[in-house]
């Protein structure tokens, strides 16, 4: 099964990207890759222009250390039986640190997300969802990382609480000049965060921007149908797009283009060849047939019957 | 259709609703007060965050209660019948038959070791007292309603062989089944994929549009209630804070939880550098703050808010309810405590004066 295939994309200093797609599209795997917790079986991921697959341990250790992660699910990423204190010192006592910069480090991290003082000797489970995060998160900052990679960071957690992570996220990313990844389904949010996003579906990205400007105009009619869900009823979506069918399983994706069975505007080609991610604008690539030409036909205003 | 014929009085009508769970480590208020109304035919919307009691007022309805939950207090007019003092056996003709129930987790909804056919079909059987093979076929044209492809073959298939969409739809068809006339659909579409989510809502409003039933659509994302709900509760601290008609709520919302919570989400294509957010945490449930739930995480803050019962309802304009002191001097008539909740409705469908 190919989770991913192909994708191309890169994260520049101080900068969010956003990877954006449904269950099953392939960001989480994409997260793993650069986690180093999968090897891709083809390709390669470069970190500062040095390939990662020929880093020594020395250099492996030093990538380590510049790239963190912050996960989906609070409880599950906090060991239940480790004091806070402990939790958000541990990745220094990894990296060989003295015990009173981990102290003072800890307690920075600890201060830089929120948590009060006395935090450090409580356990996760005396913590709420928001707070666990906000542990989670000092924890990804205590090493100084340069890339932080966030795996839906405010989904599981309640409405009113998932302002204050994402203002908490872009705060020190203002302050450390921190590069995020992050991974979501939700497009508002995304589109709140990032600078530029990309858009997966079934292990592909069909599309790469700058996040406003990928969301107020969607080129791929896939972008264009997650844009018209997530338009606020009584605004009308800039494409005009029916849902058709379910994603498929990606263990079954279909030939050519992987969207043509739910593609309104499928042509012969899409069925048979797979498109190329393309630069179709500056600051814009788009994997679809429709470009160059087919596309000035399209009536992005046009209503389509639904099925 | 359906089983009610169309009044102008509620189909539903909950009042002061009471549902506490007697726990070692004390009472849990999930349910502190709850009163809304729900007119044959609308869909009404329960909003709010987890743990805000809206899941348990739906299980207060059906009395489905879990172990230790039990209802202290209110009314649950269905039909105009009180079912709060009504017995088990009575419950069996009311549950399935007459108020539907989708839950958010399909799988868990579908037993497993039977056929979709079977799982549609059963209630038929049950409720209708059709026979076994009528059922089979009434499935078939079940799930051909809520566009499942191959209807025929489907049936046959077991539910691990559907997608989650497939089975949401599914599950929802063996609820329509023996046309009830009032469905409670909690989460249902918290487990799908945003464009199957889409799609989900758009079969809903259809199955509503085809027989009239009346929907109580639960969920704590204010954005997909948008284009479904006529009418939206808000609920906080195990008490309905706001209900109003969707757009009223959205555009201006009276509530100082409900303001505050529209300010902190992101809207697409609504270009803000920065979000506010509500300092804070939601109330647990079992240690709810005295006045009002919000007081400690609302911005007008007040010495009244702080201590004794929760604000009562205020009525605005006369559609909409809002528990919140501030609203005391634009409140109209007498105090909507347990009743007057008609007149939370938009005029077209409120019941006529007596």
């Amino acid at each position: 099964m190919k989770a991913v295939d192909g994708v191309d994309f890169a994260i520049n200093p101080a900068e969010t990207f956003g990877l954006v797609g449904e269950s099953g599209c392939g960001k989480t795997t994409v997260a793993n890759l650069i986690l180093l917790l999968h090897t891709p079986s083809e390709g390669e991921i470069r970190f500062r222009s040095r390939p990662l697959a020929r880093l020594m341990s020395a250099d492996l250790k030093a990538y380590r250390r510049s790239v963190q992660a912050v996960f989906q699910d609070p409880y599950g990423a906090l060991n239940p039986r480790m004091r806070v204190g402990d939790i958000v010192a541990e990745p220094l006592l990894s990296h060989g640190h003295g015990r009173r910069e981990r102290q003072q480090r800890m307690h920075e991290a600890l201060a830089a997300v929120g948590l009060p003082d006395d935090s450090e000797r409580k356990f996760p489970h005396e913590f709420s969802g928001g707070q666990r995060q906000r542990i989670g998160i000092a924890r990804a900052l205590t090493l100084v990382p340069e890339l932080i990679v966030l795996d839906e960071p405010v989904s599981s957690l309640d409405v009113s609480i998932r302002s204050q992570i994402l203002n908490l996220l872009k705060d020190i990313q203002r302050q450390m000049g921190i590069s995020y990844l992050l991974i979501s389904h939700d497009l508002a949010s995304v589109e709140y965060m990032c600078h530029r996003i990309g858009i997966m579906y079934l292990g592909k990205l069909v599309e790469v921007g700058d996040a406003a400007d990928v969301c107020s105009r969607p080129l791929h009619p896939y972008t264009a149908t997650l844009v018209a869900a997530a338009t606020p009823p009584g605004r009308t979506p800039p494409w005009q797009l029916p849902i058709l069918g379910e994603v498929p399983s990606p263990l079954d994706a279909p030939m050519g283009c992987a969207f043509h069975p739910r593609c309104p505007y499928a042509m012969p080609v899409c069925r048979q060849i797979t498109p190329t991610l393309t630069a179709v604008e500056p600051h814009r690539q788009v994997a679809c047939h429709l470009y160059p030409d087919e596309i000035q036909h399209i009536d992005k205003g046009k209503v389509l019957a639904d099925r | 259709m359906g089983n009610v014929a169309r009044t102008g009085r509620p189909l539903l009508e909950v009042r002061e609703l009471k549902t506490h769970f007697f726990t070692r480590a004390g009472i849990v208020r999930a349910v502190n007060g709850v009163s809304f109304s729900v007119m044959p035919g609308e869909t009404l919307g329960l909003v709010g965050e987890s743990g805000s009691g809206k899941t348990i007022t739906c299980l207060s309805i059906l009395k489905l209660l879990p172990r230790g939950a039990r209802i202290l207090g209110g009314q649950v007019l269905f039909d105009g019948e009180d079912l709060v003092p009504k017995p088990e056996a009575g419950m069996e003709a009311i549950r399935g038959k007459r108020i539907g129930l989708i839950l958010q987790n399909s799988m868990a909804a579908l037993d497993p070791v039977f056929s979709i056919g079977t799982q549609v079909a059963e209630p038929l059987v049950v409720h209708q007292k059709l026979s076994w093979k009528a059922a089979w076929q009434r499935a078939v044209e079940l799930l051909r309603m809520v566009r499942i492809g191959a209807p025929e073959i489907r049936v046959k298939h077991y539910p691990h062989e559907l997608s989650g969409g497939m089975r949401q739809r599914a599950s929802s068809a063996a609820a329509i089944g023996p046309l009830p006339s009032l469905l409670i659909a909690d989460e249902p579409t918290t487990a799908l994929d945003v464009t199957t989510q889409r799609q989900y809502l758009d079969l809903l409003k259809e199955i509503q549009a085809e027989t009239g039933i009346a929907i109580i659509f639960v969920t704590h994302d204010m954005s997909i209630i948008g284009n479904l709900c006529d009418r939206i509760a808000v609920f906080y601290g195990g008490l309905v804070v706001e209900a109003g008609p969707k757009a009223q709520v959205f555009n201006q919302p009276s509530h100082p939880y409900t303001q505050a919570l529209l300010r902190a989400i992101p809207i697409l294509g609504q270009k803000v550098d920065r979000l506010e957010s509500i300092g804070g945490e939601p109330p647990h449930l079992g240690r709810l703050p005295t006045g009002c739930p919000f007081h400690p995480r609302c911005e007008y803050v007040t010495e009244v808010c702080c201590s004794g019962d929760p604000p009562p309802g205020f009525r605005l304009q006369d559609t909409r309810q809002v528990r919140c002191w501030l609203r005391e001097d634009e409140h109209v008539g007498e105090p909507v405590r347990s009743q007057e909740l008609n007149e939370a409705l938009p005029r077209e469908k409120r019941a006529p004066q007596a």
